[in-house]
């Protein structure tokens, strides 16, 4: 089970308390995780990613295992860690001030 | 008992006001939706309860709400805008192509027929229509495949297609208005398009006069009279009395001719309202004093309202899509401000009153007169 945490507008939108724990077919990629995500919780889709185009949202960062795999080819394997379950894959929203 | 319901977008969530007919006391409910973008929201004439609302976010994209009990619970419907075929180009800023790309939805109008039919305004300009309640969306691409398409550019807010007037008399009929290209009109219910803007003059554009180029804010339409058509333009206020075949100025003795809402009154079709704004560069109104104007002769002639109103070091603005009217027997007019608050007059604008403060900065107002 991959855990994900997600930024609290989109677990408001989702209706979602706390992390969620999705599978997926093959090794969990950013791709596959993602897929998971929207197949579970439709009203997601285009939130994280472009529904036209699947690119990552400009302002938002996917982190695991205190790393930005943000430029990670959507394809890529994920960490062991985060296969494993030990460590969530994390969809972070970019900070603004002002 | 009939009553009101206001529906408030801001930049922070959706606010629902609510009142009997007296509109004396008024109740607030919000926000919904929070910490989002609203751009619009707007209730089904079919079916008060159903009321269709844009979300946006520049993190989290679009997401299209809809509540079925008058705005108590909401769910998301469908967020996928895709445009018909292959895009294309439009003009950026630099004058040169740049593929058209969806953003957000700006404005929503129901069908005034259908309970399951809604027209969406998208920037980048685009019009689509469902025909499910929202769950699914399809551009009607006549629009954007008008010959003059690839000429579009945005303004500094983006080239949104933000005014959509139907037409009760006729529902083939429509008309749309996009900043910074124009004003267009169907005759066959959107499969095709002709730009509505003789008798426009706008200085900021190479061609004053040219077919497209023209930045409308906003149009407005008496359902009792659909021939009848009144403009906000980036600068002038302007009637047709052809649908839009020829336009003249009406801006008269306004202090000045720049803003962005106007609207007709319920019962008087000859009765419209602006808000006047400095000036293109002075987004708000001029000398600090809020004052709406009243024109009882359908323009040229017009009034100032403002009693009720701030009359000193009042510093916000109108938006495009931030006032509406009721239809009960004493018009009831509303608009929104830059500055959170809600003003309404229950007695056609002569004495106005703000029936909520402190919000966010409103985007949009639109009201719905209960049985």
């Amino acid at each position: 089970m991959i855990h994900v945490v997600l930024p609290e507008p989109l677990r408001v939108l989702a209706r979602i308390r706390g992390e969620i724990r999705v599978t997926t077919a093959g090794p969990p990629t950013q791709r596959s995780v993602l897929d998971a995500v929207e197949a579970r919780y439709p009203m997601l889709k285009g939130t994280i990613r472009d529904a036209a185009t699947l690119r990552r949202r400009a302002y938002l960062r996917f982190y695991a295992c205190e790393q930005d795999l943000s430029f990670e080819p959507p394809d890529a394997p994920l960490p062991d860690a985060v296969a494993k379950g030990a460590e969530p894959f994390q969809v972070v929203g970019a900070i603004a001030g002002g | 008992m009939s009553g009101v319901r206001v529906l408030v977008g801001t930049h922070k969530g959706a606010f629902i006001l609510t009142s009997d007919a007296g509109r004396a006391r008024w109740k607030v409910s919000g926000p919904h939706l929070s910490g989002w973008d609203i751009y619009h929201m707007k209730g089904s004439p079919v079916d008060p309860d159903r009321i269709y609302a844009s979300q946006t976010s520049s993190w989290f994209g679009q997401v299209m709400q809809r509540s079925d009990d008058g705005g108590r619970t909401w769910n998301a419907v469908g967020n996928e805008f895709k445009y018909d075929g292959v895009p294309g180009t439009h003009q950026w800023y630099d004058g040169t192509p740049h593929p058209w790309e969806f953003k957000r939805v700006w404005h929503l109008e129901p069908s005034l027929t259908e309970r399951d039919t809604v027209y969406a305004g998208i920037e980048d300009a685009a019009l689509f229509r469902s025909t499910d309640g929202g769950q699914n969306w399809h551009e009607l691409a006549g629009l954007r495949g008008h010959g003059t398409g690839p000429k579009w550019s945005p303004g500094a807010g983006g080239m949104c297609l933000h005014t959509i007037v139907l037409d009760r008399s006729d529902p083939r009929r429509m008309f749309i208005a996009i900043s910074a290209a124009g004003a267009f009109r169907t005759d066959d219910g959107g499969a095709s398009w002709k730009p509505i803007t003789k008798g426009l003059h706008s200085s900021y554009i190479p061609d004053p006069t040219a077919e497209v180029g023209h930045c409308v804010h906003r149009i407005a339409m008496h359902p009792s009279r659909p021939n009848t058509l009144f403009m906000q333009k980036h600068w002038d206020v302007l009637r047709t009395d052809n649908a839009g075949d020829e336009w003249h100025e009406v801006s008269g003795n306004l202090p000045t001719d720049f803003g962005f809402v106007i609207d007709v009154h319920a019962h008087e079709p000859e009765t419209i309202y602006v808000v006047p704004i400095t000036s293109d560069s002075l987004h708000y109104p001029p000398k600090g004093r809020l004052r709406v104007y009243r024109s009882r002769s359908g323009g040229n002639e017009w009034e100032p309202l403002s009693k009720g109103l701030p009359q000193r070091n009042c510093y916000v603005n109108v938006l495009r899509d931030a006032m509406a009217v009721d239809s009960l027997d004493e018009c009831g007019i509303y608009f929104g401000t830059t500055g959170g608050q809600v003003y309404a007059s229950a007695d056609g604008g002569d004495n106005w009153k703000a029936i909520a403060s402190h919000l966010p900065a409103v985007y949009s107002v639109e009201v719905q007169t209960l049985p």
